[in-house]
């Protein structure tokens, strides 16, 4: 886990197994942004990212899991979301990184664009072992 | 013949003292629902489904699942689907079957052996009863909540008519596949039975565009095009059209417009029409 869980807000673990998930967990993040004071701006771009991972997590991992919650570090706040599968993994992460490389019908921009929406970005991925992806946006 | 003399024990327990059981339930019922149902309905209900029971108890049945039931299951699904349509809660429903447990209690300290075991048999019988209640309980939510999102789904498309030749398409919240589905639809049809070449489509209610909702749009653009008719998106807001340069989308030869008021302008202009404002008429 990359992102240190702001004290006293514990994160919350959202299933995603059908695509009525992926409603819930943006309605998660958006309030998640709210309350840590992200602009309009980047409350739509995490929110955004959020929907690509959780629909990468759901379509390509089989469905998994999303850890979400308040971080906060060196007196910043910001939003933090692991997601989690146990799918096949990414046998070519420098790939599947690409702009408009996809092994689905996307347009193959959700990995690689949903790490340009954030400020952090961690991929972690093993081929048979699932995939875990990190994400946190900052507040300014 | 052991098996009889249960049934006959079960039978016992329940007419003992007659209509007044029922009587008892009804009025055990009625007080944990208070005055959401009707006391003369609540009444019939369950006079009807213990009479049943009764009967079926007579029968032989052991269980819930068992035939000589089916009536019973038959006035139980009944119940709880009107109780889940009037907005009672999953304990509210299963109350009703519960409540005949706490009436026939009595037997308890008062009965002898042979009735407490027939007891405990028909609390047995009982509890697969309030399962099954709940069971068609949920079922029917389920069908109201499905219900209720195809609703949802026809009623967030609507296509109107902005000008001869023009319509536009409002979207309102989340743009998934089955939406994008009846949007398209919808929107196709719309250009054929107008006669309109120009469409807009308005997303000024969607909260947030990932790379689906985009490839949906574009979809849709795409084969609005395939009819000859053009499309101009509306209603991008900075947040959003921030997001779609982050993410990467091109949206190269699609006409955008921040407005729905300007997209209107252009599609009009596209069809030939001239907006005049007269002078001396105030705006």
């Amino acid at each position: 886990m990359t992102a240190p869980w702001a004290a006293g807000e514990d994160p919350k673990v959202y299933p995603i197994a059908r695509s009525g998930d992926l409603v819930h967990i943006r309605q998660a993040i958006r309030a998640l942004a709210q309350q840590s004071r992200l602009s309009l701006v980047d409350q739509t771009k995490m929110i955004t990212a959020a929907s690509e991972l959780a629909r990468n997590t759901l379509i390509y991992g089989g469905g998994g899991k999303v850890t979400a919650g308040l971080v906060s570090a060196n007196g910043r706040r910001g939003v933090a979301a692991v997601f989690e599968d146990s799918g096949p993994g990414i046998p070519d992460v420098d790939q599947a990184m690409t702009d408009g490389w996809t092994s689905g019908g996307g347009l193959g921009l959700g990995l690689s664009g949903a790490r340009r929406l954030v400020d952090d970005f961690r991929l972690d991925t093993a081929p048979g072992e699932g995939t875990t992806v990190s994400i946190t946006k900052w507040a300014r | 013949m052991a098996k009889r003399d249960n049934a006959a024990d079960l039978v016992g327990l329940l007419s003992v003292e007659g209509q007044d059981l029922a009587a008892a339930w009804v009025r055990e019922v009625s007080a944990s629902l208070g005055s959401r149902v009707g006391t003369a309905e609540l009444d019939r209900e369950l006079r009807e489904l213990y009479d049943a029971l009764v009967d079926a108890l007579q029968q032989g049945a052991t269980d819930v699942h068992a035939e000589q039931m089916s009536e019973v299951r038959a006035l139980l699904t009944e119940l709880s689907r009107n109780r889940a349509r009037q907005g009672f809660s999953p304990t509210e429903t299963a109350i009703s079957v519960f409540a005949l447990k706490r009436v026939l209690e009595p037997v308890l300290q008062e009965g002898s052996g042979d009735e407490t075991r027939a007891y405990l048999e028909l609390g047995r019988v009982l509890d697969g009863l309030g399962l099954f209640t709940i069971e068609s309980y949920s079922q029917t939510r389920d069908e109201i909540i499905t219900a209720q999102a195809e609703q949802l789904l026809e009623l967030s498309t609507p296509v109107v008519r902005l000008w001869d030749g023009v319509i536009a398409v409002p979207l309102v919240g989340t743009l998934d596949s089955a939406r994008t589905q009846v949007v398209m639809e919808k929107l196709l049809q719309a250009l054929v039975d107008t006669g309109s070449e120009q469409a807009i489509i308005d997303i000024t209610g969607v909260p947030a565009v990932d790379t689906q909702v985009a490839q949906h749009l574009l979809k849709t653009i795409v084969a609005a095009r395939l009819m000859g008719a053009e499309c101009t998106v509306s209603g991008i807001s900075p947040q959003i059209a921030q997001t779609i340069v982050a993410l990467g989308i091109e949206f190269d030869d699609i006409i955008t417009k921040a407005s729905l008021a300007d997209a209107l302008k252009l599609a009009l202009r596209r069809s030939g029409v001239d907006l005049v404002a007269h002078e001396g008429v105030q705006r």
